[in-house]
């Protein structure tokens, strides 16, 4: 096969797009089409200052590499979650990410954050299950951190992940998760920044060729919490369609994104509410406390029983 | 040949040569579910594995939460 662009052999061919590209060429399609999703969502300017959210994987850290590479003012959060080998293999990714090319990254420890606060404790002290902690834990973190200093959060959400997302929202009909589900969130609240996908129309596939073809070194292994996560099986479910019918994930994120979306976000806005201050913490809430704060209950509250004295 | 799975981090030995989309048929995999890497260069479906290379199958799924 030969490369689309400039006819020399190829070393990846995208069913979807119908294109095989060689190296260089590959890496401007990628380029181009990260470039074109943030200008077409209005997600930064080259002025914003962009946190960037790493996990050490694929996905976050080919997002970092290419915004930098396309002059986004950049700085990297990695929030230690706890997760022992996995955990301290992934930080090792993104330090070397970091410093090989001498870029500025924010490191949060959730240990430090409080006690019986990573990813395995706050699972095994409440009724939660280790995914839905980590997503609170992470959503406020990424959210203190980019208060006052940022104008935008980026995160490395691909095509697969958005279209695994729609698929579950749509089994269930989740209207006000659809409402959401947008690859530009704009704040609702002064303490909230703009929060951007910008790979949300590349797949898996796609980022990972990246990555590789840019010699970024990523985790290749999976949080071993994964095991089992129905995003895997909606994931499965598409790429079977996907492999019947190549182009079938991009046009199911891509319409739904031009033609769909607006209908739920029209309902949710008639329903939406002004956040509160969290009586804890200060940063928006939709109750008396944030989601984190109510979780940082839950857990004192068991470490208060466990110790044999009053709940909190 | 020999075949590395990553992330299962699991190898397996197969004899005589054959086209890398049968090789990824041969174990399940998916189109598009993984990267087909020898050496440092990616191969297409239609390219010949041989008998002594060795090749890496590296998985691009990943997932948690939904």
């Amino acid at each position: 096969m030969k490369c689309t662009r400039c006819r020399a052999k190829a070393e990846v061919h995208l069913r979807a797009h119908n294109a095989g590209f060689c190296r260089p060429c590959y890496i401007g399609f990628f380029r181009r089409h990260v470039e074109r999703a943030i200008a077409s969502e209005h997600m930064c300017t080259l002025d914003d200052r962009v946190l960037v959210a790493v996990s050490g994987g694929k996905d976050s850290l080919a997002l970092w590499d290419v915004l930098v590479e396309l002059g986004y003012r950049t700085t990297g959060l990695y929030v230690a979650q706890g997760i022992g080998g996995y955990s301290s293999r992934s930080q090792e990714k993104v330090e070397a990410f970091a410093r090989q090319r001498d870029l500025p990254l924010r490191v949060v420890d959730l240990a430090a954050e409080g006690p019986g606060l990573t990813v395995p404790d706050v699972a095994a002290s409440t009724r939660r299950s280790a995914c839905s902690a980590c997503g609170t834990l992470k959503r406020h973190v990424f959210d203190t951190a980019a208060a006052g200093e940022f104008d935008v959060l980026a995160t490395g959400h691909n095509l697969d992940d958005e279209a695994a997302r729609l698929l579950g929202n749509v089994l269930r009909w989740q209207v006000d998760h659809l409402a959401r589900q947008r690859p530009v969130l704009q704040p609702t609240h002064p303490k909230f920044v703009r929060k951007v996908k910008p790979l949300y129309l590349l797949s898996e596939y796609e980022t990972a060729v990246y990555a590789f073809m840019r010699g970024i070194d990523y985790v290749v292994e999976e949080c071993p919490n994964s095991v089992g996560a129905t995003q895997l099986v909606y994931k499965d479910a598409l790429n079977r369609l996907e492999a019947a019918s190549p182009g079938t994930k991009l046009a199911f994120v891509r319409e739904f994104t031009r033609s769909g979306q607006a209908a739920f976000a029209a309902h949710a806005a008639e329903e939406a509410s002004a956040p509160n201050a969290c009586s804890r913490c200060g940063m928006p809430a939709w109750g008396e406390v944030c989601s984190f704060c109510r979780l940082v209950a839950e857990v004192e509250s068991k470490r208060a029983r466990r110790a044999g004295g009053p709940a909190v | 040949m020999r075949v590395h799975l990553h992330p299962q981090g699991r190898t397996v030995e197969l004899s005589g040569r054959r086209p890398v989309g049968r090789l990824l048929v041969e174990l399940g995999v998916l189109p598009g579910t993984a990267m087909v890497i020898r050496g440092d260069v990616l191969l297409l479906d239609g390219e010949m594995v041989e008998e002594d290379d060795d090749i890496e199958v590296r998985a691009v799924i990943s997932g948690g939460a939904t």
